[in-house]
């Protein structure tokens, strides 16, 4: 009989304690986000794929050296450049990543020499179609500096 | 006031949309509290704070296909939902929302609730029989054998209540209990019951009976996800399933508008009379109560873990019938003595 009434108090007593362990919760602010309108701010140091650098003077840094060009295992980057005329430098016309066989080891952008590549913060990427994971990054920098 | 026809078609009309309101943004009350327990937002997305979300739910509910299984009892597959509606429906007929608001003062409305709650428990019963899958035949076997545990201590709990008031009518329960907060039934040591100290045990076991009758959780036995898929409701799509869902809600706020008028002075204002209208005993303090019941069932929700069959047979055998029955003992040696 002894057991039954310990039971039972004991019993009734941790219900209650449960109670007001979620009844303190309840009047606190959320801690998750109202996700597709509010996300949380990307790490500076977050590694998504690679994105051109602007220019001091506008444009990019890039030397069209192909460093990063040679430098990527997974053959990702093609760089194309012109010459324009009396001019001693080439210029840089498109850079294409082809991120679908991107492993971000980031060799490219430990190759660059000249400050033009870097690291973005770019996540939000889901698609159902291959051609959105190849990008044009001269035409993304573009978009960037409008 | 006479039972016309007009009266008659009035209630059901307005006792329709009460039980169908309340389903709807209970369901959405439901989900919020969820979400504030666990420190979410919930619902957002439709009309300010997600306020138009159960409309949503109900075209979403309405337009699936309404599919009947290959082998069922046909017939009993599909009254079981009806027979789960209907009761939840019939029983508002006779509870009192204040002195004036009441479709039909029955004199044995205790009783009619008590009567229709069991029908309640019957359509379970025939919906897993009649399903022809085994999760929902465990389910209903489950649902009855719970109904049956929980329906003892509620009814010697409603018993001890009919005894100190005299009566089986619920307006005459509540009209009792007008005298301010100290005249509700819920507190101990007072003068017409006979300073009987158990009186809160008594709402305690009515509160806890009334969740188990509700089938909620933690003695959701009959729907138990993790084990019977979905229990007795398997087999059911769109609104067969939809009325499952509106006849437990409605059971909730019947089960919240009993324990109110039982223990808690019904749409008596706390502070006594106080001359003026909006804090005088009015249906507002009912509706105040018995949401606040009703924000207590999905406090106990979202707290508790499902208990098992045994636990749950054995809360109600062990403690809930034999401190019910004591209290009933009590409580009537205390009326003969003072």
């Amino acid at each position: 009989m002894g057991g039954y009434f310990s039971e039972l108090f004991s019993g009734t007593k941790s219900l209650i304690d449960g109670m007001w362990v979620t009844l303190k919760e309840f009047p606190k602010r959320p801690v998750t986000l109202n996700y597709p309108h509010q996300s949380v701010p990307m790490y500076r140091r977050y590694r998504g794929h690679i994105e051109l650098i602007p220019g001091d003077e506008g444009g990019t840094n890039c030397v069209v050296c192909g460093m990063c060009e040679r430098a990527c295992p997974s053959n990702c980057i093609t760089i194309t450049s012109e010459k324009p005329e009396g001019s001693k430098k080439k210029v840089l016309t498109g850079y294409r990543l082809d991120f679908t066989t991107c492993s971000l080891c980031g060799s490219c952008v430990e190759s660059c020499n000249f400050n033009a590549i870097r690291f973005s913060n770019e996540y939000n990427l889901a698609s159902t179609r291959k051609e959105d994971f190849i990008f044009d990054l001269m035409a993304r920098l573009k978009e960037q500096q409008s | 006031m006479s039972l016309t026809l007009f009266n008659v078609i009035l209630a059901v009309f307005v006792v329709i949309c009460f039980v169908a309101l309340n389903a709807a943004y209970l369901v959405y009350a439901e989900r919020k509290g969820a979400a504030f327990f666990q420190r979410r937002p919930g619902p957002m997305e439709n009309g300010p704070w997600g306020l138009l979300q159960p409309i949503p739910d109900g075209i979403k509910l309405m337009t699936k296909q309404l599919l009947v299984p290959g082998g069922v009892d046909k017939a009993v597959f599909i009254t079981a939902p009806v027979l789960a509606m209907f009761p939840a429906l019939v029983s508002f007929v006779t509870i009192p929302f204040s002195s004036s608001i009441v479709a039909h003062p029955i004199e044995v409305g205790v009783l009619l609730i008590f009567a229709f709650a069991a029908l309640g428990s019957m359509s379970l019963l025939v919906a897993g029989w009649s399903s022809r899958n085994k999760y929902s035949m465990i389910s209903s076997v489950r649902a009855v054998s719970q109904a049956v545990a929980y329906e003892i201590p509620l009814m010697i709990t409603t018993i001890t209540v009919v005894m100190i008031s005299g009566s089986l009518n619920l307006t005459d329960i509540a009209t009792r209990q007008l005298d301010g907060i100290w005249a509700w039934h819920i507190w101990p040591l007072q003068a017409d019951v006979g300073f009987n100290l158990l009186m809160p045990v008594s709402f305690l076991i009515l509160f806890v009976c009334s969740v188990a009758e509700t089938n909620r959780a933690p003695f959701d036995l009959g729907e138990a996800e993790s084990e019977l898929v979905a229990g007795f409701h398997t087999e059911y799509s769109s609104m067969g399933f939809g009325l499952f869902f509106m006849g437990e809600y409605a059971n909730i706020v019947i089960g919240a508008c009993l324990t109110t008028i039982l223990f808690l002075g019904g749409w008596s204002c706390p502070f006594g009379d106080l001359g003026f209208f909006p804090l005088t005993h009015n249906v507002g303090w009912f509706l105040l109560k018995i949401y606040l019941i009703i924000f207590v069932f999905i406090w106990i929700r979202w707290t508790f873990p499902r208990t098992t069959i045994y636990g749950l047979l054995n809360l109600s055998w062990k403690y809930l019938i034999p401190i019910s029955l004591f209290n009933l003992l009590l409580t009537a040696a205390l009326l003969k003595v003072f």
